[in-house]
């Protein structure tokens, strides 16, 4: 009989915890990555890594505070079990890390360093120079280099995933993948698979991502069969410095050490900003969230920059949108310490040293909260069961998905800082659960040949039928370009159903076009014409399931902002009149969620998604009014302890009539 | 080749950037150079001059093309992924701004592939051999396992701001293709080799081969590591052997190219002591 493996798809934080856990339990592991796993794109984030600490503790914090403010920055749109779990792991994710001797940054007294991040008041995030997540995949490389020399994981770098293979009943027994040096297409037949491929940022052209992120992994499982969730809520993160080839990230770290945000109070002001005084500049974060101020989550911070510039046009560049990101205040010593490493980037980039003078930051697309969809068994507690091969797991049995391509974590908007740890929890704890889905089933060595060989012939049809098509007319990096633009129009910041009724039948008619792409190469070596024109045509399905989900979703949610049908702030200033605005805002609210308190969940039919919504399971913290800046805050706020109080004692009341009769 | 210092920068600035590629269709086929022209946008680096280069296909002449094949990931200068010689000079190419080099050269832009890995295609090579390199010193802490067993030792502050710069490498060979004592090492495929095999029969030549000063450095960093230390003989009995840090002729030239300005030479001249003594140790010890 053969033995059991399993592939992992992807080389980013997500599979590298999962193969080097794996390895860890005996389980052989082909690891399959489009790049060298060392250069996967977590190597991008910069911030930090966040979890309760001892000394968070003693200022009242605890993992159900974080599991609260990843709950309340995600809208509530999340399934909480997983949420909580990752949240009371998160301690002991970053001692591992620790462990595996990633450089975080020390105190005077040899404790690890934090900082603060956006959507919580306390400094939970750990951090290693402003590269942190550099420093967290290089030291689970260097983990799984160890257990590759030890002969448990074999990578297969440089390979482009294909697809899922089903078996007859459905599940997925491997996947086909190919070669992008030798062009080869072969099988990898596996008791399970785990796709840990990223997000899609390249589907809105250019993004912060990098330039594997074309969502073509989950793309292909979903037009297997895989379930999409939440599609629709993509972040845009609201500093990023803007550039030709890619926006660059600037980190949020870089306001959570202090750095503001402002532009002049007078529009155009054509004077260096050194020399306009404090009292003619606005910081309007600070003013308008005086309680977060710099630090609110990124879906406010974001629509604030993108207002200040678009309807209050007070954009610090006139040829090009953007605001003041200002370090110039700290000393440069501890700039160097705490964010050399992207203030390299600017210095490097736009030939301006950020510690000298303010930098010029605009929004742009950054993170896909939603994803494959996945499932997951709670326990008694709430938490996940560890070892439950349900976790992790798509509709497609033995299929799994983590990380970025996942749907779990992050709700309608995630908090900065808990991306590296959703990513490294979600590896360590799938293991246990997919050793023991293992356990029931034939291993898929032995399983007919047959099988394997007709997901290959499928997989070379179509490579040949692209690179026989050389009398076709429409040119792929064109093509991806104008989705980009379309993408990028309609599906960022602020939503209209209009425009978005207009992009989907602009996106369905270039899906037509990509069809006919003809390639300017037909070799078979080295081919990255036809790798990336496959990978654009994969784009399609998953921009759809974007635009769809936030068509129909009439609401204002997390990053998902649709002014037509967003709840206004308090106007009347009568105390009782404003108390019975607030009462109305409330059952608006209420209303609202019972209509959209649910994921939206994507199936691909052949042409297009179909829509259907899943409740969410909020068994532990009940939704409340998300209310970050809005004015009248208070007045709902105490409206809504009120009602929450009075539904409490009914349902007290209920149980002991229960226990009394 | 280096680019003649232009007599002053010019401000003015062109419709058009040329750029001469040198390009090559495969491994142990002969390169040859070919033009490509694309228009000037202001803010270009080498990646977006490349993204122009694919998408039109077609040299300076009209000719159509393939596409010239290349490497890039991140476009950051984190990933390590878009190592080429431009202008005369190992570098990554998303940090190359046009602008920069129009001020070198105003009428052309060079790339070529990098000289000490073997070409794959055009601006690709197969720098399998860094990793292999990593894997030679154990670059890694040998902890116990991926069990919760609470935190890691206590690092001083100092401690750390001495092994962060060393942490940083991203593996993009530039130190490699400076090195005077780094000589290419290319092993063809046979017909009908799987890839295990060819794996492995490359690992054998790169292993008699020098680890580098990338390497060095990464032993040097997992050394002092309070529990990578663990393993300081085996990283020092590999950094002694055939290839080992013995092979550096102190050109000084890492420390020159790399990107992240990573103090290699120290990380050598450590290795360079920890060598020695631990050579005498070895002989006393028989």
């Amino acid at each position: 009989m053969g033995s059991n493996r399993v592939l992992v798809v992807g080389g980013g934080l997500a599979g590298l915890s999962a193969a080097m856990k794996l390895a860890e339990l005996g389980v052989p592991v082909d690891l399959l990555s489009l790049t060298p796993v060392k250069r996967s794109h977590s190597v991008c984030a910069q911030g930090g890594i966040n979890s309760v600490s001892d000394l968070t503790r003693q200022d009242g914090d605890d993992e159900w505070k974080h599991f609260d403010d990843t709950i309340y920055g995600g809208d509530f749109l999340q399934n909480q079990p997983p949420v909580k779990e990752m949240a009371y792991w998160a301690p002991k994710v970053i001692d591992l890390m620790d462990r595996l001797g990633v450089t975080f940054n020390r105190t005077p007294e040899g404790f690890i360093d934090r900082r603060r991040f956006g959507g919580t008041l306390y400094k939970r995030t750990a951090f290693a120079g402003a590269t942190t997540g550099q420093q967290l995949l290089y030291a689970l490389d260097e983990q799984v280099r160890r257990r590759e020399s030890e002969g448990l994981i074999t990578k297969y770098e440089f390979w482009d995933f294909l697809g899922p293979i089903l078996d007859d009943n459905g599940r997925c027994i491997g996947a086909t993948a190919q070669d992008m040096v030798t062009m080869q297409i072969r099988s990898f037949p596996a008791d399970a698979v785990i796709v840990a491929t990223g997000g899609n940022g390249l589907l809105y052209g250019r993004s912060t991502m990098s330039v594997f992120c074309t969502g073509s992994a989950a793309s292909r499982c979903f037009q297997a069969g895989a379930k999409m969730g939440n599609p629709e809520f993509i972040q845009v993160h609201p500093t990023a410095i803007p550039g030709a080839d890619k926006l660059r990230l600037m980190s949020e770290s870089a306001r959570g050490e202090g750095g503001r945000v402002w532009v002049p109070r007078k529009p155009a002001d054509p004077r260096e900003p050194k020399s306009i005084p404090e009292s003619e500049r606005y910081y309007f974060l600070e003013s308008r969230f005086p309680k977060y101020g710099n630090l609110v989550p990124r879906d406010i911070a974001t629509r604030e920059i993108f207002n200040i510039c678009v309807n209050e046009g007070l954009s610090v560049d006139p040829t090009r949108m953007s605001v003041y990101l200002d370090l110039t205040h700290i000393p440069r010593a501890e700039l160097d310490r705490k964010l050399g490493g992207i203030l390299e980037i600017y210095e490097k980039f736009q030939g301006v040293d950020p510690r000298d003078e303010p930098m010029k930051i605009f929004p742009a697309v950054h993170y896909s909260m939603g994803g494959l969809w996945v499932d997951y068994e709670a326990n008694a507690d709430g938490g996940l069961l560890p070892g439950s091969p349900k976790n992790q797991s798509t509709n497609i049995p033995g299929l799994y998905a983590l990380g970025e391509c996942d749907y779990q974590y992050h709700g309608a908007n995630r908090l900065g800082a808990n991306s590296l740890l959703s990513c490294i929890f979600s590896g360590l704890f799938v293991g246990p659960g997919i050793v023991n889905w293992m356990k029931g089933n034939k291993a898929a060595s032995d399983l007919p040949k047959s099988l394997f060989e007709s997901a290959v012939n499928v997989q070379e049809a179509r490579h040949k039928k692209l690179l026989s098509n050389v009398s076709g007319d429409e040119n792929p990096y064109l093509i991806h370009q104008e989705l980009g633009d379309v993408m990028t129009r309609a599906a960022t910041v602020v939503r209209d159903n209009q425009q978005l009724t207009e992009a989907f039948d602009k996106v369905s008619q270039l899906k037509e076009r990509a069809a006919k792409c003809a390639l300017s190469d037909s070799g078979n070596w080295t081919n990255q014409n036809v790798i990336f024109t496959k990978a654009v045509q994969d784009m399609f399905p998953a921009a759809m399931c974007i635009l769809k989900g936030a068509l129909h979703r009439d609401e204002s949610r997390g990053a998902h902002f649709k002014p037509a049908f967003s709840q206004p702030s308090l106007v009347a200033t009568d105390p009782s009149e404003r108390r019975l605005e607030a009462e109305r805002w409330c059952d608006a609210f209420e209303e609202n969620n019972s209509k959209f308190l649910k994921s939206t969940i994507c199936t691909w039919n052949g042409n297009e998604p179909d829509l259907t919504y899943e409740a969410i399971d909020t068994r532990l913290l009940a939704p409340r009014p998300r209310l970050y800046g809005l004015v009248g805050a208070e007045v709902i706020e105490q409206v809504w302890k009120e009602r929450s109080a009075a539904k409490a004692k009914k349902a007290e009341s209920g149980k002991e009539q229960l226990v009394n009769s | 080749m280096i680019a003649p210092g232009n007599e002053a920068t010019t401000k003015r600035r062109p419709a058009k950037i040329n750029v001469r590629i040198l390009r090559q269709d495969g491994p142990g086929l002969p390169g040859y150079w070919e033009r490509h022209q694309v228009d000037y946008e202001p803010d270009m680096n080498v990646i977006s001059v490349l993204q122009k280069v694919a998408a039109q296909a077609k040299t300076s002449e009209g000719q159509k093309v393939p596409p010239v094949a290349w490497d890039c990931g991140c476009l950051e200068e984190v990933c390590g992924s878009c190592t080429m010689v431009i202008n005369g000079r190992v570098r990554q190419s998303c940090s190359a701004l046009v602008d920069r080099l129009l001020e070198d050269d105003a009428n052309e832009i060079e790339l070529r592939p990098m000289t000490k890995f073997p070409v794959v295609r055009d601006l690709m090579v197969d720098r399998s051999r860094l990793f292999r390199s990593l894997q030679r010193v154990k670059a890694w802490v040998p902890v116990d396992g991926y069990y919760d067993m609470g935190a890691g030792p206590r690092i001083s502050r100092e401690e750390q701001e001495q092994n962060y710069p060393l942490s940083q490498c991203m593996s993009c060979g530039c130190c490699l293709e400076a090195c005077p004592q780094f000589n290419k090492i290319e092993i063809q495929r046979q017909p009908g080799e799987t890839n295990e095999d060819y794996a492995a029969r490359k690992n054998a030549a790169f292993d008699q081969g020098f680890v580098g000063p990338h390497a060095i450095s990464q032993a040097m960093l997992f050394n002092s590591h309070p529990v990578g230390k663990n393993m300081a003989s085996e990283r020092m009995e590999a950094l002694t052997a055939t290839g080992g840090v013995q092979a550096c002729g102190n050109a000084q030239n890492c420390v020159a190219v790399c990107p992240k300005e990573i103090p290699l030479t120290t990380s050598i001249a450590r290795a360079g002591r920890a060598a020695t003594v631990y050579s005498i140790k070895k002989i006393f010890d028989r």
